[in-house]
Parts: structure tokens; sequence; C-alpha cells
């Protein structure tokens, strides 16, 4: 089984660095933005997009966490998943500009769940979707609106995001199954 | 999990997990919507065989705020006043597609019986069974407990160190006896004061220290008292003189409540009889948790239905 490293901690920042001037002119600057992490690493580049958003734009950006594991439609097909908390920011949702963040993009669900989610904490102005990397092989009509890499993966294969407040460094690595 | 029967059986980090999957569902509780998606399309049975209003609706609500449908069966004026048998109600409900019984009968064991007879496929949680245990209670209170003392920052964490003094029936309440396993699993000590007739015969095998006199058990200043509900229904004998006397020497009136500091939590499963085990003053106090643990009830009754219920069956 070989492991390939993808990004590295350079590449991962400059991703982060273009996402948060990407959600900032298609936002038209830093008006009502509400970033949103998908536990658990989702959470982390949610506070360092908010982090970098807020430095190029002078203000502070408010980050929170989104829980989606009470809205997954695989409940019943796997064992039972311990709920991470969900912080949404002071303020709300409530005609807000929610950037979902995730680590990796895969068949959708996960971001299906978390519409569902969203939407019984209010009703935001509107959703965008932003992911560290985009694996493709999408069971729902679902696209990221920020990718930091584009990632062709055959589904064997295994995406790991390392980050440093959670894994002691930053890092995506692609693990090959030669089977 | 496959079932919530005891919590004599729970281990520490899964009684740990519960608590911290109930701080989500408290969460959800105070949205402006309050209800999951989480259990929809799948049944929970309320099997009541003993009367509880408040047991059944904290079940209710939590069952309905995850989306599952609820049937209500209380024994009265079904086909058990007829004489049917569990057996033969489990497998009414075993027919009627029902994922989860909750389940409270006035013999201890029944909820064990119906979970390992394989009568039934469904998660059975315990509600109250005899004399035996009633673990969602006692979830609720070590819930209480921790988010008093810890607040924001109690995920994870158990009650190691907190002092908690039970007062009252212990003969009776399987209440205490689901705290007393509980707490201590979390790392609290437990100390049971009451009249020596209403103390179990033997309680050598029980993690707890056992008292007569409530006003010794007060001056070490526990963390919390809990004042248990004087039972008239399973009054059946003497066990003590009247109630007058009973309030005097083992209820929490307005000068034991006075000598607590503010930071000794007054709990009480409820309903309460005031004025007998506990003052009304010392009740409706800012130090008095009972309406909390109503709330927190329903937080905790959530994470045992999405536990039980959420992932595929079959598993241990």
């Amino acid at each position: 089984m070989a492991v390939r490293i993808v990004l590295q901690q350079a590449d991962l920042d400059r991703a982060l660095t273009r996402i948060a001037h990407e959600i900032l002119e298609s936002n038209r600057g830093a008006d009502g933005l509400v970033l949103l992490g998908i536990p658990t690493r989702g959470v982390v580049l949610a506070e360092r997009l908010a982090a970098i958003v807020g430095r190029i734009a002078a203000t502070e950006i408010p980050s929170g966490a989104l829980d989606v594991t009470m809205y997954r439609d695989d409940l019943g097909r796997n064992p039972v998943r311990a709920p991470q908390p969900t912080a949404v920011p002071e303020g709300g949702i409530d005609g807000k500009t929610v950037v979902l963040v995730d680590d990796v993009l895969y068949s959708g669900r996960t971001i299906r769940a978390a519409f569902d989610a969203l939407a019984d904490l209010g009703r935001a102005r509107a959703v965008r979707l932003a992911v560290l990397v985009d694996r493709g092989h999408r069971e729902f009509p679902i696209r990221a609106d920020f990718v930091g890499k584009n990632l062709p993966s055959s589904a064997r294969e295994r995406i790991n995001v390392r980050l440093a407040e959670i894994d002691g460094d930053d890092a995506v690595t692609i693990d090959g199954r030669d089977d | 999990m496959r079932h919530l029967l005891s919590t004599r059986d729970l281990e520490r980090p899964e009684a740990i997990g519960l608590l911290d999957v109930a701080e989500d569902m408290a969460a959800v509780q105070e949205r402006e919507v309050k209800k999951l998606p989480t259990l929809r399309g799948k049944t929970v049975v309320n099997l009541f065989f003993e009367d509880s209003t408040r047991t059944r609706i904290s079940f209710e609500a939590a069952a309905k705020r995850l989306s599952a449908d609820v049937i209500n069966f209380s024994a009265k004026g079904s086909s058990v006043s007829k004489g049917e048998s569990l057996k033969d109600t489990a497998q009414t409900l075993q027919a009627m597609g029902a994922d989860g019984v909750v389940i409270r009968h006035h013999a201890s064991g029944a909820p064990q019986t119906l979970a390992t007879s394989g009568w039934i496929d469904a998660g059975v949680v315990n509600a109250g069974d005899g004399t035996h245990e009633h673990p969602t209670q006692a979830l609720l209170d070590a819930f209480t407990l921790r988010r008093r003392l810890h607040g924001r920052a109690s995920r994870g964490r158990g009650l190691d160190g907190t002092r908690v003094v039970i007062v009252g029936d212990i003969l009776h309440s399987r209440v205490a006896r689901s705290n007393v396993w509980l707490l201590t699993t979390l790392g609290a000590e437990v100390e049971l004061v009451g009249p020596p007739t209403l103390m179990p015969v033997d309680t050598s095998a029980w993690p707890a220290r056992i008292g007569y006199d409530l006003d010794a058990a007060l001056d070490e200043v526990p963390d919390a008292v809990m004042m248990l509900r004087i039972q008239a229904e399973r009054m059946h004998a003497a066990y003590f003189p009247n109630s007058r006397e009973y309030a005097r020497i083992w209820g929490l009136d307005d000068a034991r409540f006075d000598r607590l500091p503010p930071t000794t939590m007054v709990m009480h499963p409820g309903p309460m009889n005031r004025g007998l085990e506990i003052a009304a003053r010392a009740a409706d106090s800012p130090q008095s948790t009972v309406r909390e643990q109503v709330a927190n009830g329903v937080s905790v009754r959530m994470a045992a239905l999405y536990l039980l219920l959420s992932g595929e069956r079959g598993e241990s």
C-alpha cells in the first residue's frame, strides 16, 4: 500500500489563501459572511479560513461548527455514530451568506445532510460550499463553489487530510490500495 | 448499545458517551426548531404497566423530537387488564413493527425478560421496574450534576470527587439504586441516609456509605442532596410512626436547608411531597435543580433512544 503526499503544508496554506480571496470576491466583500465547518476537520478549516478572510478584509469573520450526524441518510446502515457539537456563531445564520467548509467532498451525502441541518437553524440568504479536496464520485447533484484541489481518485483509494490542530501536522495524503 | 436496562452494567466510557450525546440533544432543545429527523420511520412504544405521567411524557417528547412515531400503551384499559401476558403483549408489539420499547413495570426484572426472551427484536429501555432500577432517571441526575458543576466544559468528564447524599426511602427506591451504581461509576461518592426501616437489609455489595442521621450527613457539606419521594403507594407497613415525625427527622426542612451553603444542589426526582421530604423553600430555591432535572430528562432520553435505535440493529 503506497502512501503519496498530495499537498504539503505550504500547498495547503496557498490553497486556503486562494479560497479566502475567492470567497471575498464572490461575496463582493465580507458583509454577512458566516463560515460553518463540518466536524471534525471542516471546523478547523473553517476557523483558519475565517482568520485569513478576516485578515484580508480587516474585519472579524464569524465561524462555527455544523454537525450533520443526526441528519445523515445512512445512520441505519452503520454502527451508531457519536454526534459532535454544533456551534452557531452569535447572530445566527438568518439572512447571512453561509459558507460550508469540509475537508473532502466525495459522494455529497454529507453536504446533503448539511442542507437539512442548516434549514433547522434558520434561513440563510445563500449557502456556498468550500472544500479542501474534491475527489469526485458524486452521488448527488452537488458541487463545490471553492475547491482547494481537484483530486480525481479511485473509490478504492483513501484520501487523508491531516491538520496540525488535530493530527500534529498539515498534509493531504492518498493511500493507493494495490489489490 | 442494544438495550438500556440498568446502570449497574454501564461502563464509564459508555455512560460519559451517553451524557455527551445528551449535551448535543440539549443544544437542540435551545433552537427554534427542536426536532431532528434522526429516527424518522422508527416506531417507539411506551409500554407502561404502572402509572406515570412525567416519565411517559418525557419519553414521548424525546421520541417525537427525534421524529419517531410514538404509540402509548398503558395497562389500564388495555388487554393486560383482561389477563394478557407480557409475552403476548410483546409479540403483538413485534407484529406491529416496534423498533424500540420503553417499558415501566411493577415487577423487578420485567425489562430484562422482555429484552432477552427473544419475543421481540426491538431495543428495550427500562423506564423503571419494581424496586430494581430506573436508569434514565439516574442518567438525568448525573447529567444535571455535571452541568451544574462544569457548565460548558462538561463534555467528556465524569463526576470524580463529587459527594452526593441520597435521603429517604432507599428500600423501595429504584432511583436510589440506579444512582448508586451510575454515580459511583462516574467517580462520585454516594451516601445513603434514611430510617433503618427504609434501608435494605443487606447493602454490603453497594458501593455506598450508609447513614441514619441526616444532620450528620449535611454537616459534611455534600455537593448535592437528593431527596427521595415517600412513596405512599408502597407504605404498606409501619415504616415510620407518622409523616410529621418523618419530616422532622429525615425531611429537608427550612432549618436544615438554611445550614447548607449556596453551592449545595437540592435534587428531587419528583413528584414532590412538599412539607414531607422537602420544604417548599428548598424546592423553589435557586439551589434546587428540580425543573432542570425535568428538562434534562428529555435530552438524556433522546440520547438513549438515539444510541439504541439509530445504528444498524444486531451489534452488541
